[in-house]
């Protein structure tokens, strides 16, 4: 499948197995995704591998910024025409909670799209989305 | 630069033995490539493992994120006479361009600041005779020496084996 299959097949068929095959880091730390309607959840499961902090243990927050990233990219593509993932411009996250050692999730909000650049929220949480372990601010550059 | 002192290497040890308690870290693959007081460089090798875009071979932005993280929080055991875990508080990354692939990223970060509560730490990503990858400020948060199991620290600080 090309890439342009791979987003079509997506938007398609709300499978984002495809789509996330195709990014081996996104594999690497063992990201999915699934649509709820219109929304989606992104999903990071428990991973030794993914460890930082070996005391508590928690998660090493430089995958949970990698997982909102992918998340971000992700959702912003699938809320717009583009064919193509945007590319990351900056990236602001705030650490809120230890990210434990057990399943993740995140959810993205568009906060402005303009014509070049467009603004994402993310929130990613663990054991309810009122306790957030981090939320991020990311800008994402929609053409060359 | 080039001149490295005992307390250098000490240093390095520490870092060292710092990120090879980490998973992820040690997953990377990441390694310190040069240790001085309030200073240090992380290497992150290339991998296909952590690849973004399959068609240029580009790594992605995440294994950078954690490189520029992990090579923050370690500084910081350069900067502090004792070993103390601080927590990230908040990570602001500028992606300028994306890493050329097969060429190892290197990680410049520095602790410029020092309170008594926060660490304010600021991070480079380049390679070999290229341009600056990406950019990153970040602050940490003290919770205190004792916050961290002394078994650890003592691991970490190289006294016991």
């Amino acid at each position: 499948m090309t890439d342009l299959e791979i987003i079509r097949y997506t938007r398609e068929s709300g499978d984002f197995s495809r789509m996330l095959e195709s990014i081996p880091y996104a594999g690497w730390i063992g990201v999915t995704c699934e649509r709820f309607g219109d929304d989606l959840i992104f999903r990071l499961p428990a991973k030794e591998q993914n460890l930082g902090n070996p005391i508590l243990p928690a998660i090493h927050g430089g995958v949970i910024g990698g997982f909102m990233e992918i998340s971000a990219a992700i959702y912003l593509m699938m809320s717009q025409e583009s064919m193509r993932m945007p590319r990351i411009v900056d990236f602001s996250l705030d650490y809120l909670r230890a990210g434990l050692n057990r399943e993740s999730y995140a959810e993205c909000r568009l906060t402005r799209q303009g014509n070049r650049v467009a603004n994402v929220i993310i929130t990613a949480w663990q054991k309810s989305r009122s306790e957030p372990i981090a939320i991020a601010r990311a800008h994402f550059l929609l053409e060359d | 630069m080039g001149k490295s002192s005992e307390s250098d290497e000490l240093r390095m040890d520490c870092v060292t033995r710092f990120i090879g308690t980490l998973n992820q870290a040690r997953a990377l693959g990441l390694s310190a490539v040069e240790a001085s007081k309030n200073r240090l460089i992380l290497c992150l090798p290339y991998s296909d493992l952590i690849i973004g875009n399959p068609d240029t071979g580009v790594i992605h932005g995440g294994a950078i994120t954690t490189l520029m993280d992990t090579a923050s929080g370690s500084v910081i055991l350069c900067a502090l006479d004792d070993f103390e875990l601080c927590p990230t508080l908040d990570l602001r990354v500028d992606y300028m361009r994306p890493a050329e692939p097969h060429k190892p990223v290197y990680a410049r970060a520095e602790a410029y600041k020092i309170t008594r509560n926060i660490i304010f730490t600021r991070c480079q990503a380049y390679q070999d005779g290229g341009e600056t990858i990406a950019n990153c400020v970040g602050t940490f948060m003290r919770i205190g020496a004792e916050a961290s199991p002394k078994a650890y620290r003592d691991l970490i600080s190289g006294k016991t084996k």
